[in-house]
């Protein structure tokens, strides 16, 4: 799904990766429209018996993966199980639809990527993924190798089928901080705040916050935070666990109000569904200070790394989404992706072999190639690892914030899989577009099936 | 049908000897004579077999799909008529099909004028003519994705070239669509016309001439006229690429903003390779080509194309 393969592809230092050559991006759409039968004839589980393949979004992060990969190949625990793990990079935006195709095919990955939550759904119902709880609970390395509640995040009803394997990825207000300095302004840290300084910037000709409009998946993080503070995490957690009468919740059209207000009032600028994140617009607008704010998963700061690296280093600020002020939200929560996982295909050739393969994600090895590439593993030996990091501030704040979480929901469109996410997607364009009003995106939201 | 074959090629050398016999110097004539005419029917097999295993058999096999729920996953499970009712009921099908049409009939309207006027102009034999015919047919050799790219980065609101919103308005995202389609293929149907301009005979024009015909009215009563099998050439293909037109939509607007831009291929993508519902996705196909089908049928009825009357008739 779009929101998935955009945001992983920023997810992780994908971002990197598009926004430097966003022509990429399009070259891998062109081989989406032209060559996905031909996608799922790479090399499976169909080579000698020793070797499992695996699957993994390629983007500039998968570097630790081939380390990984690299370092698990030539240690005595695949000697013991008998065999070799072959990584498969599958670049980006196809990565979804070839592991779809793939997963119904012969030539299926024996481990691979995944988002966690809904966007399993459908292989598990399939039976395709090996339940991982009761390996996890018999085995201390993997038991207290991560923290429990991004292991939890990507669980399918209370059983684990993935192992975290990359950075976390919470959804973070980003700003200019030397915009705000000319401005005289502060991070906001309650709505108010944030209106007043949309009212100050945009009489001084700024747009308030930059978005990527044309993803659609940028706006929902608006309406997730918003859910989020206004009703806390049960509203969408009683969506997520297949009630949609949970649209109706009055948060959900709080939330939906106040994004028109804010559209109405030109926060997002007026050109805004037509800039896209992934190809490097909306970053591009925030960094050279046409915009003040950008609300972002947390590869915004790779992605700026990138493109602007000046910017990133000096004037890339960070700050908690705002408390709302009469909302029931802790504004300690947070909303995004926990991280990305592995999981493991039922029809394995060597269950053993993908399950010692899986260990190595807590290793501090693993952590330690995680952290020289600016991402904040989900391992529990991170906290210590924090200082070694390109921006250890940067760090430090993403890791405290994942770690004080009294909540922490997944992104919705994941939370939901990809055929209601989808659909939620189309409802999310068409309110931030003006094309239906605040009610209508209610009642919409809750004939989704 | 051997026989006529037989007879064709006993016509030839005849034909081909006749010739000899006035003197001309073909050696090679004799020769030649026996290897022309109609190929033998196994010659078509290989675009037979291509045009089965690539169009006629994932066809039949949308088709089968489209009775089925699949999400790619395990086998298809049947599930009678579900998807076309939900296909009649899905409120975004009506709007779907009414972009769909309206794209066609711009497409159709904006390609033709701009390919028939092209086309006649280029039909001159002029040398500034032919070189510059060549270089108009350049965007007909780059891939729809590369164009569709390009323009992409051409309308960025903040970085483009006119730092205009077009994308984000409905009507301004569906007329670039109209655009750059046009863009890409009135090269090519400026060429057929090209081809069918050259064919009309000359004494037309010089009669009309001494009759006192100006460039306006020889262009009215004696050119389109004359292209009428060409238009009608031109427009079914307009048709049926319009209807079925896609990375184009998926590249520039993703079906935005809001849905104003979803036409029928592109909500055919969505179901199946984003929300994985093949089964749906099928339904979607097959009315594609069921609705592609029916109307250049109609097409070339309406036109009377298909009775294949000369325009030379009574010349």
């Amino acid at each position: 799904m779009e929101s998935h393969r955009g945001r992983s592809g920023g997810g992780s230092p994908g971002s990197r990766t598009f926004s430097r050559r966003w022509v990429l991006g399009a070259g891998a759409t062109t081989l989406l429209t032209t060559g996905l039968t031909a996608c799922g004839s790479g090399s499976g589980s169909g080579g000698d018996s020793g070797t499992i393949t695996a699957f993994v979004y390629g983007d500039d992060a998968v570097k630790v993966q081939e380390a990984g990969v690299a370092r698990f190949n030539k240690s005595a625990t695949a000697k013991k199980a008998g065999g070799t793990v072959k990584l498969e990079k599958v670049p980006g935006s196809d990565y979804s639809p070839k592991l779809r195709t793939a997963m119904g095919s012969p030539s299926a990955p024996d481990v691979f990527f995944n988002w966690g939550g809904g966007s399993i759904k459908a292989y598990e119902e399939a039976g395709k993924l090996v339940d991982l709880t009761d390996i996890i609970s018999d085995d201390p390395v993997l038991k207290d190798g991560f923290l429990p509640a991004v292991l939890a995040a990507g669980d399918l009803k209370g059983r684990h089928y993935g192992i975290p394997m990359r950075g976390m990825q919470p959804v973070i207000l980003f700003y200019n901080k030397s915009v705000f300095a000319e401005h005289k302004l502060q991070p906001p840290t309650t709505w108010d705040q944030l209106l007043d300084n949309n009212a100050k910037l945009k009489k001084a000709g700024i747009t308030p916050f930059a978005l990527g409009g044309a993803d659609i998946w940028p706006e929902l993080m608006w309406l997730e935070y918003l859910v989020d503070r206004i009703g806390g995490p049960e509203v969408f957690k009683r969506i997520q666990d297949g009630d949609a009468e949970g649209w109706g919740d009055p948060a959900v059209l709080r939330a939906a109000e106040m994004v028109k207000e804010l559209v109405d009032d030109g926060a997002f600028g007026s050109k805004f569904t037509s800039v896209s994140f992934v190809n490097g617009g909306a970053p591009a607008v925030f960094a050279k200070g046409k915009a003040a704010m950008h609300l972002m998963g947390s590869w915004e700061y790779p992605t700026q790394l990138g493109k602007f690296p000046d910017f990133a280093r000096n004037n890339l600020g960070w700050a908690a989404f705002p408390k709302v002020e009469d909302g029931t939200g802790d504004v300690r929560n947070v909303v995004g992706n926990p991280t990305n996982y592995w999981s493991v295909n039922a029809r394995t050739r060597n269950k053993d072999l993908a399950v010692a393969f899986l260990k190595d994600c807590a290793s501090q090895a693993y952590a330690k190639d995680l952290i020289d590439l600016g991402d904040v593993p989900t391992t529990s030996n991170a906290a210590e690892l924090l200082s070694s990091a390109p921006n250890p501030e940067y760090a430090r704040f993403q890791y405290d914030m994942v770690e004080q979480a009294p909540a922490f929901t997944l992104s919705w469109d994941q939370a939901l899989g990809d055929a209601l996410g989808t659909k939620m997607h189309t409802e999310i364009g068409k309110l931030f577009a003006g094309k239906s009003s605040p009610s209508q995106f209610v009642t919409a939201c809750k004939g989704l099936k | 049908m051997s026989a006529t074959l037989d007879k064709r090629h006993k016509q030839h050398k005849r034909h081909k000897g006749y010739k000899g016999y006035k003197g001309y110097k073909q050696p090679a004539a004799q020769t030649q004579g026996t290897r022309t005419g109609r190929p033998h029917a196994a010659w078509a097999l290989p675009a037979v077999a291509f045009f089965t295993f690539f169009a006629v058999v994932p066809m039949a096999l949308a088709f089968y799909l489209s009775f089925t729920r699949w999400d790619g996953l395990g086998d298809p499970q049947p599930v009678g008529l579900d998807n076309w009712r939900k296909l009649l009921d899905d409120p975004r099908l009506t709007q779907s099909l009414r972009l769909t049409v309206l794209l066609t009939f711009a497409s159709w309207a904006f390609q033709t004028v701009v390919a028939l006027l092209l086309g006649v102009w280029a039909a001159g034999r002029q040398r500034n003519r032919a070189v510059l015919s060549a270089i108009f047919f350049v965007p007909f050799l780059l891939s729809s994705t590369a164009i569709a790219v390009l323009f992409y980065a051409l309308l960025d609101p903040n970085f483009g070239i006119i730092q205009r919103d077009v994308l984000g308005s409905s009507s301004g995202a569906f007329l670039a669509i109209v655009f750059v389609g046009g863009w890409q293929f009135i090269p090519f149907h400026t060429l057929i016309y090209q081809g069918g301009a050259r064919q009309i005979p000359q004494v037309l024009y010089q009669a009309a001439a001494i009759d006192g015909a100006g460039r306006y009215r020889q262009f009215f009563s004696i050119t389109l006229p004359q292209l009428r099998h060409t238009i009608t050439t031109s427009t079914v293909l307009i048709v049926v690429g319009s209807l079925t037109y896609f990375e184009t939509v998926l590249i520039l607007t993703k079906g935005g903003p809001g849905t104003d831009t979803a036409i029928l291929p592109y909500l055919m993508y969505e179901a199946g390779f984003k929300s994985y519902d093949f089964g749906y996705a099928s339904a979607i196909a097959s009315f594609l080509v069921l609705a592609a089908t029916g109307l250049s049928l109609l097409l070339v009825r309406m036109t009377g194309f298909g009775t294949m009357r000369s325009t030379r008739e009574g010349m």
